[in-house]
C-alpha cells in the first residue's frame, strides 16, 4: 500500500513524464512531499509563477511532441493556470495539468483556498475531473494521458482532493488504449480521396495551405511528398511554420494579417485550394464572405468540428493527414505548375520592394526588428527553434525567420498570449539544452511574466533572450496609428533597466542601440553557452506590413 | 431557423451537462428546454435539448457536442422526424371548480392528479401548443400555479446505442 501521492508521482513516471512543470502550496503538498523521494525518475522545475510553469509545459509540448506536465496547488495556484490551458486549448496542445483540492469533506463550504476549478475550467480543457478517492487516482490519470495526446490533443486537468493524496491503496497501473465514447481517429474514406484527387487533377491553379495539424500528425514527410509529385504551390499559417522548409521548392510563403503578400492575395485566385491540418482561422481568412469564393475546397482534417465551420468545403477528408496525404499522393498526377508560381514569383517582388527593403536593408535612421531576426537567421543552428511572445516582434520575426525543420516554432498563435515566450522559450530549452532556444519578446510582454529569469538563473537553461524594444505596446500603437487617429491611449511605456534586471538574475545582459552594434552582438549571444539577455533598441514607431486589416478581404492585403 | 431536438447519449458523469450546455451559452444560442435522464441502457444518460437555430447551426452544434469526450453519440432532429411530448401542471384554487372548467377539463382530456382542500392539480400532455393552449384558457380560472416539462422525445430514424458501442473501431 502507497500513498495517494506517492501514486500520482508513480503515474506520472510510469508515463515516461521527463519534466513536471510546478509550484507548491497546502492542498498539493503531499505530492510534493512524494516528489522529493522520486527526484531520480522525475525531474521537477520550480517556476516562478504558475501561469510560467504552465506556459513552460507548453513550451516543452510544442517542440518534444509529448505532454507536458503541470502541477499546482488549489485556489489561486489553480486559477493561474486559466491563461494556459485556454492557451493550450486553442492552440491543441496536449498537456495534463494536477492540482490538489481541499479535502472531499470541505468542498463546497469555501474552504480555505477552495475554488471550483472543474467550473473554472471546464471551456479551458478538451476534459477535466475531480478525484476524491485513492483509488481513482491512477485510472484518472492514465485516461488523463490518453486524452491529451489522442486524436487532436489538448488540455486536460485532474484535481484531486487532499485526503485522496494521503490516503493509502494498491498501486498497479494501467495506461489507457481507448474509452468507448471517445473516438479519435476515423477510417479515410476512399471515395474522398478519390473525390479530392479528382479536383486536383482538373485544377489548373490549385494551392495547399497547410497548418499544424501536419506537425501534430508528424505527417511533414507525407506532406512533402505530395507536394514534390503533384508540384503545388504552399503556404504556410502561422503555426504551420517549420512543417515544410521554406527551401522547398513549392514553399510560397505564410498566409494571415502578416503574412506574405503573394499567399493572401493569390488566394482568391486559386481554383482549388487544399487545406492540410488547419482551421481557417480568421487571422487567415479576414472576410469570409470574400474568401476564396472562386475555388473548390479540399479539407484534409482530423475533427469533424473543424469541417465547414468557417470555409465550406468542396470535399471534406476527415482522417488523420499521415494517412490521408500518401493515399492522395497516390492518386493525383505528377504535375508543375510553372505559370502559377510565377505569379507568386512576381508578387513577392513587389513585397520585397515595399516592405523588405525598408525591414531589412535599411543602413540609416532607428534599427528594424527585422534586422536582428535576419542576422539571426546568418548564425543560428538549421533546427534553431524560435519562440515568439505576441505583437509587432512575433509578427516579424514570425515573417523573417528562415524556417528549415519542423517543431522549431513555438508562439501563441490562437489566443495571443501576451507572457507566453519567456517562460514557453524555457520549457523548449529544457527539453534539449543542445539545441539552440532563441526566444524573442516584446518591451510589454517580457513584464508580465518576467519573474522567470529566475527559473532560468535555477534551471541554468541557456536560453537566448532578444528584447526587440520600442518602448511601445506596438502592435496596439499600430492600430491606433492606422485605425483611431494616433491617438496613442496608453500604449507608450515607461521602462526599467531590463539590463539591471537581466544582471541581477545572473544572465549575461547586452543592449545594442547602434546598426553598427548589432552584428557582433548576435553573434555573440548565439555563440554563449549560458543564458544570454540582448536588448535591442528599435525604431519607435515602425508597422509591420503587409496586412490584412480586420473586415478586409484578402486581395485586400496592403503593403503600406 | 428551425425547431431541432438533439438527443446526446452520454457516460453517465459528473460535470457532462455542464459542458453540454457551455457550448449553447458560448454561442448565444438559448436552449428552448432541456430534459436529462437514465437511457434504457445501463450507465448511459439520455439528454433531450430542443432548441431553435439554422440549418448550419445544428450541425455545428451537434458536432461540438459530440466533440465532448464523455459524449457517446448525438443525433438531432426535426419536429416531424420526432414523437414527442410535454407535460404540464396546472394548480387551480378549488372555488374555480365550476361548470365551466369540468367542460374544459373534458374537451382537453386533462386528469386531475391531485384534490387537496384548497386546490386541485390538473395534469395535462401533449405538445407545447396544446399545453399553452389550456394555460391560456385556465388564466381566467384564477390558476395558482403552472409547470412544464421540457420535451421528451424518441426519434421515428432507427437508431441504435448499443450497435454503435459495439462497432469500435
Ligand atoms: C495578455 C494580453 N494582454 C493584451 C494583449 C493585447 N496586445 C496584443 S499585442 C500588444 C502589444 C505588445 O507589446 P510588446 O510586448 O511591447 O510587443 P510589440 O508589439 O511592441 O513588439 C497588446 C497589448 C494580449 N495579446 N495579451
Ligand atoms: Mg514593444
Amino acid at each position: 500500500m502507497v500513498r495517494g501521492a506517492d501514486i500520482v508521482v508513480r503515474s506520472l513516471i510510469a508515463e515516461n513524464a521527463e519534466f513536471i512543470f510546478g509550484y507548491p502550496g497546502g492542498a498539493i503538498m503531499p505530492v510534493y512531499d512524494a516528489l522529493y523521494d522520486y527526484s531520480d525518475q522525475i525531474k521537477h522545475v520550480l517556476t516562478r509563477h504558475e501561469q510560467g510553469a504552465i506556459h513552460a509545459a507548453q513550451g516543452y509540448a510544442r517542440v518534444s511532441g509529448k505532454v507536458g506536465v503541470v502541477l499546482a496547488t488549489s485556489g489561486p495556484g489553480a486559477t493561474n493556470l486559466i491563461t494556459g490551458l485556454a492557451d493550450a486549448q486553442i492552440d491543441s496542445t496536449p498537456l495534463v495539468c494536477i492540482t490538489g483540492q481541499v479535502a472531499a469533506h470541505l468542498l463546497g463550504s469555501d474552504a480555505f483556498q477552495e475554488t471550483d476549478v472543474i467550473g473554472l475550467s471546464m471551456p479551458g480543457t478538451k476534459w477535466n475531473i475531480q478525484v476524491r478517492r485513492v483509488e481513482d487516482i491512477a485510472p484518472a490519470i492514465a485516461k488523463a494521458f490518453y486524452i491529451a495526446k489522442t486524436g487532436r490533443p489538448g488540455p486536460v486537468l485532474v484535481d484531486i482532493t487532499k485526503n485522496a493524496q494521503v490516503e493509502f491503496g494498491e498501486f498497479n497501473y494501467e495506461p489507457c488504449f481507448g474509452i468507448r465514447s471517445f473516438r479519435p481517429y476515423v477510417t479515410i474514406n476512399p471515395t474522398a480521396i478519390a473525390a479530392a484527387a479528382q479536383l486536383i487533377n482538373d485544377a489548373k491553379r490549385p494551392y495547399v495551405l497547410y497548418g499544424q495539424g501536419v506537425i501534430l500528425a508528424n505527417a511533414e514527410e507525407e506532406l512533402k511528398r505530395f507536394l514534390d509529385k503533384s508540384g503545388i504551390p504552399a503556404a504556410s499559417t502561422l503555426l504551420g511554420s517549420g512543417a515544410l522548409s521554406q527551401d522547398h521548392p513549392s514553399y510560397v510563403g505564410k498566409l494571415g494579417m502578416h503574412g506574405n503578400y503573394a499567399p493572401n492575395l493569390l488566394t482568391n485566385q486559386c481554383d482549388v485550394l487544399i487545406a492540410i491540418g488547419m482551421r481557417f482561422d480568421d487571422r487567415v481568412t479576414g472576410d469570409l464572405k470574400r474568401y476564396a469564393k472562386q475555388a473548390q475546397v479540399v479539407h484534409l482534417e482530423l475533427d469533424p468540428s473543424e469541417i465547414d465551420k468557417n470555409v465550406k468545403c468542396a470535399v471534406p477528408v476527415l482522417g488523420d493527414c499521415k494517412q490521408s496525404l500518401p493515399l492522395l499522393t497516390d492518386a493525383v498526377n505528377s504535375n508543375t505548375h510553372h505559370e502559377w508560381f510565377q505569379k507568386f514569383r512576381e508578387l513577392d517582388k513587389e513585397e520585397k520592394a515595399a516592405v523588405m527593403s525598408y525591414d531589412l536593408e535599411s543602413t540609416h535612421g532607428g534599427l528594424h526588428m527585422g534586422e536582428v531576426i535576419q542576422l539571426i537567421n546568418q548564425f543560428k543552428d538549421e533546427n534553431a527553434i524560435l519562440v515568439t511572445d505576441v505583437g509587432q516582434h512575433q509578427m516579424i520575426s514570425w515573417r523573417y525567420f528562415h524556417y528549415k525543420e519542423s517543431r522549431t516554432q513555438v508562439t501563441s498563435g490562437g489566443l495571443g498570449t501576451m507572457g507566453f515566450a519567456l517562460p514557453a522559450a524555457l520549457g523548449a530549452q529544457l527539453h534539449d539544452f543542445k539545441r539552440q532556444v532563441i526566444c524573442v519578446v516584446g518591451d510589454g510582454g517580457i513584464q508580465m511574466t518576467i519573474q522567470e529569469f529566475g527559473t532560468i538563473m535555477q534551471t541554468k537553461a541557456p536560453v537566448k533572450v532578444v528584447l526587440l524594444n520600442n518602448n511601445y505596446l506596438g502592435m496596439v500603437r499600430q492600430w491606433q496609428q492606422l485605425f483611431f487617429d494616433k491617438r496613442y491611449s496608453f500604449t507608450e511605456l515607461e521602462n526599467p533597466d531590463f539590463i539591471k534586471i537581466a544582471e541581477a538574475y545572473k544572465l549575461r545582459a547586452v543592449k545594442v542601440t547602434e546598426r553598427h552594434e548589432l552584428k557582433e552582438a548576435v553573434a555573440q549571444m548565439i555563440l554563449h553557452e549560458g543564458p544570454f539577455f540582448l536588448e535591442v533598441v528599435v525604431e519607435k514607431e515602425d508597422n509591420v506590413f503587409p496586412m490584412i486589416a480586420t473586415g478586409c478581404s484578402v486581395e485586400e492585403v496592403r503593403l503600406s | 431557423m428551425n425547431r431541432y431536438t438533439i438527443l446526446v447519449y452520454t457516460e453517465n458523469f459528473i460535470g457532462i451537462l455542464n459542458r453540454i450546455t457551455i457550448i449553447f451559452t458560448r454561442r448565444g444560442i438559448n436552449i428552448d428546454a432541456l430534459t436529462a435522464s437514465e437511457s434504457r441502457l445501463d450507465g448511459i444518460h439520455k439528454i433531450t435539448i430542443e432548441v431553435t437555430v439554422t440549418d448550419e447551426q445544428i450541425i455545428q452544434l451537434s458536432k461540438q457536442i459530440e466533440k465532448v469526450v464523455d459524449v457517446i453519440k448525438v443525433y438531432y432532429f426535426m419536429d416531424d422526424e420526432v414523437v414527442y411530448q410535454e407535460i404540464a401542471l396546472y394548480k387551480i384554487p378549488i372555488e374555480s371548480l365550476d361548470p365551466g372548467l369540468e367542460k374544459v377539463i373534458r374537451q382537453f382530456n386533462a386528469h386531475i392528479i391531485a384534490a387537496e382542500k384548497e386546490f386541485v392539480v390538473l395534469e395535462f400532455t401533449g405538445h407545447k401548443e396544446d399545453t399553452q393552449a389550456l394555460l391560456e384558457i385556465l388564466k381566467p380560472f384564477n390558476l395558482l400555479e403552472f409547470s412544464r416539462s421540457g420535451r421528451v422525445a424518441i426519434a421515428k430514424p432507427k437508431f441504435s446505442i448499443t450497435e454503435y458501442l459495439n462497432n469500435q473501431t
